[in-house]
This record gives structure tokens, C-alpha cells and sequence, in this order.
């Protein structure tokens, strides 16, 4: 293992769900104690923590953290990168691995979101008892509504029409079997928020939210954490055998932000950073979507994963309906994608999103994956967008040892 | 200016009507406007201290084509409280500038509204405040052809 390079020491997720007994904090030093476990290594040995939390962004979480389970002095960087917020905290440790500020680091990512609604467009301002225009548009009452939609399912159900308007072939009932295939994965992954297989008539005959995406189509708000423990290779190589043995290699860690397009002040455009993203990784990484075993992408929305599959180029550009169709996204297909049963069922509390994906990559990875455990797994991709935008890839490898 | 001309009477804005965001423009021919950058071409709705594309900060207000090409959609049934529903969310290519709106005068169903259709823009009444002013909103109507 070259000095340089960045490995995964210990990871760790709580199972996503519901916990009203425990607050971000107990949910953050759950996992941050596990993964410390996993990799054999205590607080004293990290040398920097960044810690990601969206909806309480000024809580000082870190902090927080260190006071549960360890004050050591170290650094903390809290970051908040809307869904791209667990990836965030990932890359701002490998880059003060990378730079040499730290030989060890913890990056954890937690999120409460049980019970929770439209995360935006959830709620409207009345009119006022006068028109006054306020704000960027000069607009006299709240434009939700009456000038498009600022609901999510709403955003990101464009976002797969438009996929299926520009290249053919999509439909409710094509969208509603993506969403089939990720909750028929989440029945073997126990940590899954929900792990219901459900049937095209149940998914299509669910609650709408916003045409194509009913409810089940939905990424499911959730409780839950995840942490990381990461370290160079040059203190990898002083580790135990053990401990090099089941380290994964970070071979790819990038983050990009969306270049101007002539609509993405009308509707967020979350293809060309994606694109951009996973062409830099690939670079990074040596390797082509061909090599890849496995893939966790950021299906928010059943709309969502379909996009993803061209812009991670898992397939040629515009076929996407047909990489679906040949049956290479199921885990018994050529190119599994979202084997944990991904957002939709799995769940998505957001910072944890961008570092569990990783440890679901790093479980197969391992050969820890259990009952879904896609057989001799090597490399695979976690990809996660945030709205705004932040776009966050990941590439990790086995261990050689 | 020391006398207005004498308007004809249904070119003039009714004055108790306002427009429901400052880039829409009333009158007789109702139409939105953009920023549009000198140097670029970038439109845009909101204001910009420098041109997100190329970087330069001069703009000229432009006028945006009144019809266009249904380019996505939703049909949005959940939304905030107070926000009626279904409606339908879409994006509209108005002669190669992207226009958000709702589409309207048209049943909101998969059935009546599929992107590709030709659509023109209409104004409505969002609205009287309590001094008895309108908002006028805007949407996209199909054109029957």
C-alpha cells in the first residue's frame, strides 16, 4: 500500500429507523464508537473529526460528540452540504489525511428526521394584507405552488420526465419498478429502515406525492448515523495484519458543485456534476463503470436513480431505460445498484447518507455483507447529490493484503 | 414630460392590478422579462452581481418569448397546506430560454398534459389584497392547434 494512500480503518451505521429515546448525539456516538471498534482504534489515535448534521447545522455536533465520547483537543470541522453532507464530512478528512495535517480521522454523519414531511414546500406563508414584492422576484405572496413547485418529489419527478423526454422509453409503470427492485433488495439488509418487498400495483397504487413518484417511490425520513474512521497508508502499514487486511482503499474522493446551464436556474440541474464527478473518480481511481461490482447511487427518488445510471455512465448516454431493462441494476444482474435497498427503503437521513453508502460498499468489499452480500465484490462506487448542488463519489477498493 | 398622451382605453393596465413577481410585465401583450448578460447571452429572472456563466456584470432586461415547448412536468398532490391540488409543475422552452410555470387551463392529468406539447402564456388572478388590489399570476395554457 503506497504512503499515500487513503484506506477506511473501521466503519460502522446504526440501523435506520425511529429512536425518540435518542438525540443526535446519542445516535452520533453510536456509531462513532463502533466504528472506532471496527477498526481497532480509539479516540486518542484520531487527529481530526468533521462532522456532518443539515438540520441542525449550528448545533455544533462535533463538539457535542467529542464531549460523549472523547475530548482530545483535536480539530473539528462541522459541515453542512445539504444531502452531499455525509460525503462532505468523508472528504474533508481524507483531504486533511491527504495534506498531512493528521495520520488518523474520524468523519460521522447524523440526521433525525423520523416523522418528518416535505422537507421543502412543506409549508407556505399566507398572502399578506397587502401586495409588497419582496425578495429576488419582486414577488407580492409565496410563488410555491403558483409558479412551479419547490417540493423535492415534485423537483426530482421533472428531473426523470425530463430524462424520459429528451431519450424515450420511460413511464409510471418503468419508474415504479425501479423502486420494486430497491425495496425487493432492503428485505435482506437488516439495518434497512424498511424491509417490505412491495409489488408494482402496491407501489403505483400508494399515496401520490407528485406524478411519477408515489410515497414508496420516495426516500424514507429516518433516524439514523454513520461513521468512518480513516488513516494514510504510511500508518496503515504499522497496523495489524488484521487491520490491513479488512481496510478498503478510498481510491476515489470527489466532490463537485453544478457549472452554469442555461435551465439550472429553473430546475436543478443534477446530471452535469454527476457527470463531472464520476469522470474525475474514474480518473482518479484508474478504473472504468466497466470494472465496478457494485454501485450505491442517490436514488431520493425512484425519478432520480434512473438519471443516475447515465450520468454515473453505468450505461451509454440515453440508455438508461435500457441498462434497466436488460436487468443489470438487480443484485443478480451484471451491475447491482443499491443492493441495501437505497434511499427509498433503506432510508435517508441525510449526513448519514453520504458515509453509509460507503459502508455498505466496504461490507461487500470485506465479504461482511451476509445474506446480500454480492459474491466476490472488489470495487464499487457511493454516490450521493445534494439539491444546490454538492455532488459527492466515492470509489473503494478491496484490500490486496 | 409635462402632459401624458391620451391612452386608449384597453391598452392601459387596470392600476389596481400588480404583477405576482417583478419579472412579469402586464399590459396589453402580458409577457416576462430576464437579465440578460451583454456579453454572454445568460438569462436571468433574479437579479446577479456578476453573470454566473462567464463572469462579466453588465445586463440588459429582455423580453422572453410568450410560447414554448412543454420540456417536463409534474403533477404535484402533495404540497404545503393552503397550496391547491394537483396542479402541474413544469418547465417550459420559450424559444431556447427555460421558464418555470405552472400549466393551466387544462385538466392535471397524464392523459392532457405530456411534455412535448406547444404551450402559450396566460395570466390570472392570484389574488385581491385587502385594498382591493389584484396579483396577476402567470402559467402556460396549451394552444389548441
Amino acid at each position: 500500500m503506497a504512503s499515500d494512500d487513503i484506506w477506511i480503518l473501521g466503519i460502522a451505521m446504526t440501523k435506520f429507523g425511529k429512536y425518540p429515546e435518542l438525540d443526535l448525539v446519542d445516535l452520533a456516538a453510536q456509531a462513532t464508537t463502533a466504528a472506532l471498534d471496527d477498526g481497532g482504534v480509539t479516540m486518542a489515535q484520531m487527529g481530526i473529526i468533521a462532522a456532518g448534521n443539515l438540520m441542525n447545522a449550528n448545533a455544533g455536533l462535533g463538539q457535542q460528540l467529542q464531549k460523549q465520547v472523547g475530548q482530545t483537543g483535536i480539530p473539528v470541522y462541522n459541515v453542512a452540504n445539504a444531502c452531499a453532507t455525509g460525503a462532505t464530512a468523508l472528504r474533508t478528512v481524507i483531504m486533511a489525511l491527504k495534506a498531512g495535517e493528521a495520520e488518523m480521522g474520524l468523519a460521522v454523519g447524523v440526521e433525525k428526521l423520523a416523522g418528518a414531511g416535505l422537507l421543502s414546500g412543506g409549508s407556505r406563508k399566507d398572502d399578506g394584507d397587502e401586495w409588497t414584492p419582496r425578495g429576488r422576484y419582486g414577488a407580492v405572496a409565496p410563488i410555491d405552488g403558483r409558479i412551479g413547485t419547490d417540493t423535492m418529489p415534485g423537483v426530482f419527478a421533472q428531473i426523470g420526465m425530463e430524462y424520459g423526454h429528451r431519450y424515450g422509453g420511460t413511464s409510471f409503470e418503468l419508474f415504479a419498478r425501479i423502486s420494486e427492485k430497491n425495496h425487493a433488495h432492503s428485505t435482506l439488509n437488516p439495518f434497512a429502515a424498511y424491509q417490505k418487498a412491495m409489488s408494482l400495483e402496491q407501489i403505483m397504487g400508494d399515496l401520490m406525492i407528485a406524478y411519477p413518484n408515489t410515497r414508496p417511490m420516495c426516500s424514507a425520513n429516518c433516524d439514523g448515523a454513520a461513521a468512518a474512521v480513516l488513516v494514510t497508508g504510511a500508518t496503515l502499514r504499522t497496523l495489524s495484519s488484521e487491520q490491513q487486511r479488512r481496510a478498503v482503499k478510498v481510491a476515489a474522493s470527489v466532490l463537485t458543485t453544478d457549472p452554469w446551464d442555461e435551465a439550472c436556474q429553473i430546475l436543478p440541474d443534477v446530471n452535469t456534476l454527476t457527470r463531472n464527478a464520476a469522470r474525475q473518480a474514474y480518473e482518479q481511481a484508474g478504473i472504468g463503470p466497466e470494472d465496478l461490482d457494485l454501485v450505491e447511487l442517490h436514488d431520493c427518488f425512484a425519478t432520480a436513480e434512473l438519471v443516475h445510471y447515465d450520468n454515473l455512465m453505468l450505461c451509454e448516454q440515453g440508455g438508461a431505460v435500457d441498462f434497466f431493462e436488460s436487468g443489470a441494476p438487480f443484485r443478480d444482474g451484471r451491475l447491482p445498484v443499491n443492493v441495501s435497498g437505497g434511499l427509498e427503503s433503506k432510508g435517508h437521513p441525510i449526513a448519514a447518507t453520504g458515509i453509509a453508502n460507503v459502508w455498505e460498499i466496504a461490507h461487500h468489499l470485506r465479504g461482511e455483507a451476509g445474506d446480500r452480500q454480492i459474491e466476490g465484490a472488489r470495487v464499487g462506487l457511493a454516490h450521493v447529490i445534494g439539491l444546490g448542488s454538492a455532488c459527492g463519489i466515492h470509489i473503494l477498493e478491496a484490500s490486496a493484503a | 414630460m409635462t402632459e401624458s398622451p391620451v391612452p386608449t382605453v384597453d391598452a392601459v393596465p387596470p392600476v389596481d392590478a400588480v404583477p405576482l413577481v417583478d419579472y412579469l410585465v402586464l399590459g396589453e401583450d402580458p409577457h416576462l422579462t430576464a437579465h440578460q448578460c451583454t456579453s454572454c447571452g445568460a438569462r436571468f429572472f433574479d437579479r446577479r452581481n456578476a453573470c454566473a456563466n462567464c463572469g462579466a456584470n453588465q445586463f440588459d432586461t429582455v423580453a422572453i418569448s410568450t410560447s414554448g415547448v412543454v420540456r417536463t412536468i409534474t403533477i404535484v398532490a402533495c404540497a404545503a397546506p393552503g397550496v391547491p391540488v394537483p396542479f402541474v409543475a413544469a418547465v417550459i422552452d420559450c424559444d431556447g430560454t427555460s421558464v418555470r410555470g405552472n400549466i393551466i387551463n387544462c385538466p392535471p392529468d397524464p392523459e392532457h398534459v405530456t411534455t412535448g406539447m406547444a404551450v402559450r402564456l396566460a395570466t390570472f388572478v392570484v389574488g385581491q389584497d385587502g385594498q382591493g388590489t389584484d396579483a396577476i399570476g402567470f402559467g402556460f395554457e396549451p394552444i389548441n392547434s
